[in-house]
């Protein structure tokens, strides 16, 4: 069985057992035995979604220290769009890339400017390819792995195309390169999300990733606060023009690319949008913009603003940014995925058709004897997925608290029923007559 | 834990019952119902992926459910909608009383429609429910009285 890396993982001292993360994810994911959370990571899709409602802090996401530049002779800084959006309106972002030099790396490439490319490759990609229609962006790694997960019969409709996080690696290094830089270049991205962090150790549609390092958004922005003021503003790096920066918002990659498009942010109503994918009632779309966290990429659970802020904030930076966008030299084809994206099928109850039929039958049989309330109490987040772990022997059906409680409660009536009973030698006994019968 | 493990013994006995080799499950649908329109092929989609069927059967189900259950929703009174899934086949059966299709080859073209306007209103009734449903199907029959109602048989097999 494949392993999977994962950003989202669990703290076990901060974890109460409380539920609250079963309910909240997309993919039914977790359950909650012996009083912690344990996340199925065939099924985690790094969303993010347990980390913004743990009222314990007990989630976490993976992500790599400052301290991994050391490892690296040239290192290169990859602020998302979403990045500038933490900072007040009117912050000089060449004053941030200042602080992000001053805080230790040699270099700044902005992720928007790669944006830029990434909008030039879909439409080149739009144009070759009459069909599948909608494609669906490939730009959240949250939402591929959604698909991958849930909607199987639309990972040919991932756009095979590289996110920019992805194409800002590759076209930053090129450039250490061309600049005659030796050695050791490390590109590192600064995260919204813990989503960004597993695309880069366990990427989709190619073998390797070109980034480096991911570093937490919250911790680079305490580290860089307190340097923008003494910074001196960096000269002559790459950035974003307007439409690439407002890839950082949602919305802002539809009105980048353009065409006959749909724009969704939040996971749950990306879910509702490939229902419809999925039923052939968007086959008149070119494009859809699907972005697991609500208000896009401000929206990450790695930001430090407000998200509905730094919306704002992105959308007046992109209105001051260079109305022309980035390119860069050389065919937009080489920013295509290499590898085909490959369903996970990670719900289904077994891998034997009969088998799954007979479960599938024992499932709803079993649900149909709970009560229905998908108060979560079990462990498991309702009570028909509850009925799927006790068909796939991962629970009981005394681990629900009503049937546990109605279980007592016939016990108990027994038991009285059993008290009131009198040995024969002390009391005359009715013997029921159809006991007679049956002694005759 | 003693009764605990009888229970996972249970689900055992179970696998090897001859009875379960096939699966059905039955909607009640609602004309006009736009509300709840879409649950029941939500549920027979939700049904097939944890079955683990093919990517593309499952995706053929949920547009061949969807648009059955919507063609009860926008055209008839009342409805079922059945589906019957063996290893071999997945089987659709969506019958309604409502005013029934009067000419079932123009209803079958593409673009033909009897929705009011309050229904294409809503982005519905563009006369590509049947036409999807025969795109969708390895069989199909369509019958239909005029003032009883319709219905519409799918098969679609698990090995194409």
């Amino acid at each position: 069985m494949t392993r999977y890396f994962h950003s989202v993982r669990l703290d076990q001292e901060k974890c109460k057992g409380c539920t609250n993360c079963i309910k909240r994810c997309p993919t039914e994911a977790i359950r909650v035995s012996a009083g912690k959370a344990r996340i199925m990571e065939e099924r985690c899709v790094d969303c993010g979604e347990c980390i913004r409602i743990c009222p314990n802090k007990a989630k976490l996401a993976v992500t790599d220290p400052m301290d991994l530049l050391s490892a690296f002779d040239y290192s290169v800084a990859l602020p998302a769009p979403s990045f500038m959006g933490q900072f007040k309106t009117g912050t000089n972002p060449a004053q941030v890339a200042g602080a992000l030099v001053l805080a230790g790396f040699d270099d700044v490439f902005e992720v928007s400017a790669a944006a830029d490319v990434v909008t030039a490759a879909i439409l080149d990609y739009l144009d070759s390819h009459p069909q599948p229609r909608p494609v669906i962006s490939s730009a959240c790694p949250a939402v591929v792995r959604l698909v991958q997960v849930k909607y199987a019969a639309l990972v040919e409709n991932i756009i095979p195309v590289l996110a920019p996080m992805e194409v800002a690696a590759r076209i930053a290094k090129r450039r250490a390169f061309e600049r005659g830089i030796t050695g050791r270049v490390g590109a590192f991205f600064i995260t919204p999300c813990p989503a960004k962090v597993t695309a880069s150790k366990q990427p989709v549609g190619v073998t390797d990733s070109s980034v480096d390092g991911i570093v937490s958004m919250n911790e680079c922005f305490a580290l860089i606060r307190p340097l923008i003021e003494k910074a001196e503003p960096l000269t002559d790096y790459p950035r974003g023009s307007r439409s690439g920066v407002g890839w950082g918002r949602a919305g802002g990659e539809m009105q980048a690319v353009g065409v006959n498009s749909l724009a969704v942010d939040g996971i749950h109503n990306v879910i509702t949008v490939l229902n419809e994918v999925e039923r052939g009632r968007l086959g008149d779309l070119d494009f859809i913009e699907a972005q697991a966290c609500v208000g896009g990429c401000v929206g990450g659970c790695l930001t430090v603003e407000n998200p509905f802020v730094s919306r704002i904030r992105v959308r007046k930076l992109a209105e001051s940014s260079d109305p022309r966008p980035f390119s860069t030299s050389g065919k937009l084809d080489v920013f295509r995925y290499t590898r085909r994206v490959t369903p996970r099928l990670a719900l289904s109850l077994d891998t034997d058709l009969s088998q799954a039929i007979a479960k599938m039958n024992h499932l709803e049989a079993t649900e149909a004897r709970l009560p229905g309330l998908d108060c979560g109490s079990c462990g498991s987040p309702s009570c028909r997925a509850l009925a799927e772990d006790i068909v796939n022997n991962r629970a009981y059906e005394t681990d629900c608290i009503f049937k546990l409680r109605e279980r007592v409660h016939q016990l108990a009536e027994e038991m009285v029923d059993l008290a009131s009973k009198v040995p024969p030698a002390m009391a005359p006994r009715e013997i029921p007559s159809s006991r007679k019968d049956d002694a005759e | 834990m003693e009764t605990a493990d009888k229970v996972g013994a249970n689900v055992a006995d179970r696998l090897v019952n001859p009875e379960d080799t096939s699966l059905c499950m039955k909607f009640h649908i609602r004309g006009m119902d736009f509300a709840s329109g879409g649950e029941a092929s939500a549920r027979i989609r939700g049904v097939c992926v944890q079955l683990g069927l093919p990517a593309s059967v499952t995706r053929r189900v949920a547009i061949v459910t969807y648009e059955a259950e919507m063609n009860i929703v926008i055209h008839a009174i009342r409805g079922t909608l059945q589906a019957t899934i063996t290893p071999e086949q997945v089987e659709i059966e969506a019958v309604d009383q409502g005013p029934g299709i009067p000419d079932i080859d123009r209803a079958m073209e593409e673009g033909f429609s009897t929705a009011p306007p309050s229904v294409r209103e809503m982005g519905f009734g563009a006369g590509m429910g049947l036409p999807n449903i025969k795109a969708h199907s390895d069989a199909l029959t369509i019958e239909s009285v005029v003032g009883v109602g319709t219905r519409v048989h799918s098969v679609i097999l698990v090995g194409q």
